[in-house]
C-alpha cells in the first residue's frame, strides 16, 4: 500500500473513532451498576447490568422523572416526530401545489408571506409564543407542542423547487385528457412526488424528535415531555448537586438517539438525498 | 413558473389555507407580539404595563454590560464552532472521497451524529467531563491542566465548544462529500494531469470548486451555533461561570423565563431577529449568485 493512503485510512479511522467514541462510553457504563461508576468512573467494558438497567428506565416510574417512564416519553417523542413531519409535508405540498400549479390574484403575495417564515426560526420569538399558545388553550396539548414547530416554509420551498422540474408536458396531457386539479395532484403528482416526500419524512422526523427548546417551555406536565426533555431531568440532578443514577442516565441518553439515529442509518440514501437537494 | 396553469375561482386558496392558518397565528402574530413588547414596561406582577418606547433596548441592549458579554461571546463561539467543523469535516470529507476500500462503511460511521439532539450531545459530554466520573478531566490533569468549569470560563467555554464540534461535524461531512462528488470526472482527469502535487491540486482546483457548498454550509453553521446550541449549554453549563457560556438565545430564555424581564426579554429577540434577517439577506444574495455561477 502506498503512504499516503495509509495517511488517508488513518485520518478517517480517527474520525470515526472521534464521533463514536463517546457513544461506546455511554452505552458500556449503562450496563454497569451506578457504585461502580461512582467509584471507578465510566466503563469501557460490558457490565452484566443491562437488563436491569433499561427496565428500569423504560417500565419504572422513578429516577429522573416522577410521574412517567421511558416508553410514555418515547411515545411522545414518536407522536412528535410523526405529527410534525406528517403535518409539515401535507400543508407544505397543498401550498407548493397552488403556488406553482395555479394563476390566481394573490399568488405573488402568498408566496411571499410563507417565505417570510424562512427569515425567523422559532427560538427569536418563542416566548410571545408561548403566549399565543397558552390563550389558545393549548398548553400541554400534542397539536400545542406541534402546529408552532410547522409554521415554517423549508418544507414548502423544497416542494416549490421540485414540481418546477415536472415537465409542463405532464400537464397538458393531463388538461387534453379534461383531468381537473384533484386528478392531477392524485394521479400524476403524489406518485412522482413519491421519493421526495420520504426523503423529507426522514429529515423532519430527525428534527421533530430532537426538538429542545419549545417542548422544554411547553410541556410542564410530565405526561406530555418528550424523552429529549427527559435527558435535561438527568442535567437537573447534577446541576442540584446530588449523585445521578449514572447508569439511568446513560441508558436514557442511549434511548433517545437511538431512533433518529436507526431512521438515518436505514434509509441512508434517502436520507442524503433529501437533505442534499432540500438544501440547495 | 409553469407555461400551462389551473385557473380556478377558489381551490388555490383552499390549497393554501392550512399553511396560511398556521403561519398566520404561529409565525406572525407572536413576531408582532415580540416587536409590541419591546417598547413595554411591565410591573413585577405582570398587573399593568406603560409603553417606554426604546427603554428596553437601552436597559438590556446597548447598556447593558452583559449584553456585551454574551454578544461577544457569540461571537467567538460561532467562529470556533464554524470553523473547527467545517475543518475537520472538509479534512474527513477529502479523505473519503479518496478512499477506494470501505468509502461507505466510513461515510456511514461519520455521518449518524447528523440524527443525536444537541441536548443528548450535551448530557453525555456532561458526564465525559465530569469531574468526579469523566475520563477527559483525569486525561487533562495528566497533562497538568486542572479542568474546573465551574470556576475557570475558558474550561467552561472549552467543553460547550469541543460538545458543538462534535454534533456538527457529520451534517457538514454529508455536504462536503456530496460537494466532491459532484465535481466531475473530466475536471478530475484534467487537474491530475496537469498538477502533480496532490496539495497545490486540492487548494488550486477543488477548494475553489468547492465554495458554494463552503458558503452555504458557513451560513448553516452560524444559524447552529446562534440557535440550535441552546440544548448543549442548557445541558452542560448554563450559562455559567459568571454568564461566560451564555450566548444571546440563551440570555432571551434566561431574561424572560427565569428572570420574567419580558420587555427586555422582547428586545433582545427583536435584536435577534435582525442579526438573523442580515444573515439570510446575505445568504439568499449569494444564492443568486450561484444560481448563474
Amino acid at each position: 500500500m502506498r503512504k499516503s493512503v495509509i495517511v488517508q485510512h488513518g485520518i478517517l479511522i480517527f474520525g470515526c473513532l472521534f464521533l463514536i467514541m463517546p457513544i461506546v462510553v455511554a452505552f458500556m457504563s449503562s450496563t454497569h451498576t451506578p457504585e461502580t461508576i461512582d467509584s471507578q468512573g465510566l466503563q469501557l467494558t460490558w457490565g452484566g447490568n443491562f437488563i436491569e438497567t433499561y427496565k428500569a428506565v423504560l417500565f419504572d416510574k422513578t429516577g429522573f422523572t416522577d410521574n412517567v417512564n421511558g416508553v410514555n416519553m418515547l411515545k411522545n417523542s414518536f407522536i412528535l416526530g410523526f405529527g410534525f413531519a406528517l403535518g409539515k409535508i401535507f400543508i407544505s405540498m397543498l401550498a407548493a401545489y397552488a403556488i406553482v400549479y395555479f394563476r390566481f390574484p394573490f399568488a405573488t403575495l402568498s408566496f411571499g408571506i410563507i417565505f417570510t417564515t424562512l427569515l425567523l426560526p422559532l427560538e427569536v420569538r418563542i416566548i410571545p409564543s408561548y403566549e399565543v399558545v397558552a390563550s389558545m388553550g393549548l398548553l400541554n396539548t400534542h397539536a400545542g407542542l406541534i402546529l408552532p414547530l410547522i409554521a415554517s416554509a423549508t418544507a414548502t420551498f423544497y416542494f416549490r423547487q421540485f414540481f418546477k422540474t415536472i415537465p409542463d408536458e405532464l400537464l397538458e396531457a393531463a388538461r387534453l385528457d379534461n383531468a381537473g386539479p384533484y386528478r392531477f395532484f392524485v394521479d400524476i403528482l403524489l406518485p412522482l412526488s413519491r421519493t421526495m416526500m420520504a426523503a423529507i419524512f426522514i429529515i423532519m422526523f430527525v428534527v421533530g424528535w430532537n426538538q429542545y427548546l419549545w417542548p422544554l417551555l411547553m410541556t410542564t406536565e410530565e405526561a406530555l415531555y418528550p424523552i429529549v426533555i427527559g435527558i435535561r431531568q438527568i442535567t437537573n440532578v447534577v446541576d442540584s448537586g446530588a449523585i445521578p443514577e449514572y447508569n439511568k442516565a446513560f441508558a436514557l441518553a442511549i434511548l433517545a438517539m437511538l431512533p433518529p439515529v436507526m431512521v438515518v442509518l436505514l434509509f441512508q440514501r434517502w436520507f442524503v438525498k433529501g437533505l442534499v437537494e432540500s438544501e440547495k | 413558473m409553469k407555461k400551462v396553469q389551473f385557473r380556478h375561482p377558489y381551490v388555490p386558496y383552499m390549497l393554501l389555507f392550512p399553511q396560511l392558518a398556521i403561519v398566520g397565528i404561529f409565525f406572525f402574530w407572536p413576531a408582532a407580539r415580540a416587536v409590541y413588547q419591546s417598547f413595554l414596561l411591565e410591573d413585577a406582577f405582570g398587573l399593568s404595563s406603560e409603553f417606554v418606547w426604546f427603554y428596553n433596548y437601552e436597559e438590556s441592549v446597548f447598556s447593558s454590560a452583559t449584553y456585551l458579554d454574551s454578544f461577544l461571546f457569540t461571537l467567538v463561539f460561532c467562529t470556533i464552532v464554524a470553523l473547527l467543523s467545517l475543518g475537520f469535516a472538509l479534512l474527513l470529507a477529502v479523505q473519503a472521497d479518496n478512499v477506494v476500500r470501505g468509502q461507505s462503511s466510513y461515510k456511514t460511521l461519520l455521518m449518524w451524529v447528523y440524527a443525536v439532539a444537541p441536548p443528548v450531545a450535551g448530557a453525555l459530554s456532561l458526564f465525559l467531563f465530569d469531574i468526579h466520573i469523566g475520563p477527559l478531566p483525569k486525561y487533562f490533569a495528566s497533562l497538568g491542566w486542572t479542568f474546573e468549569p465551574g470556576i475557570s470560563g475558558f474550561d467552561a467555554v472549552f467543553w460547550v465548544t469541543t460538545a458543538a464540534v462534535w454534533k456538527q461535524i457529520s451534517v457538514n461531512f454529508i455536504f462536503f462529500l456530496a460537494g466532491l462528488q459532484g465535481i466531475s470526472m473530466a475536471v478530475r482527469e484534467a487537474a491530475l494531469i496537469e498538477c502533480k502535487s496532490g496539495w497545490r491540486r486540492f487548494w488550486t482546483i477543488t477548494f475553489p470548486l468547492l465554495a458554494p457548498t463552503s458558503f452555504f454550509l458557513l451560513v448553516i453553521n452560524i444559524t447552529y451555533a446562534f440557535f440550535e446550541t441552546f440544548g448543549i449549554i442548557d445541558t452542560t453549563t448554563r450559562g455559567a461561570p459568571g454568564g461566560s457560556t451564555n450566548t444571546l438565545v440563551y440570555k432571551v430564555f434566561q431574561d424572560g423565563f427565569l428572570g420574567q424581564d419580558l420587555g427586555g426579554s422582547s428586545a433582545q429577540s427583536v435584536i435577534l431577529m435582525l442579526l438573523v434577517m442580515a444573515l439570510t439577506f446575505i445568504q439568499f444574495r449569494v444564492i443568486e449568485r450561484r444560481v448563474h455561477y
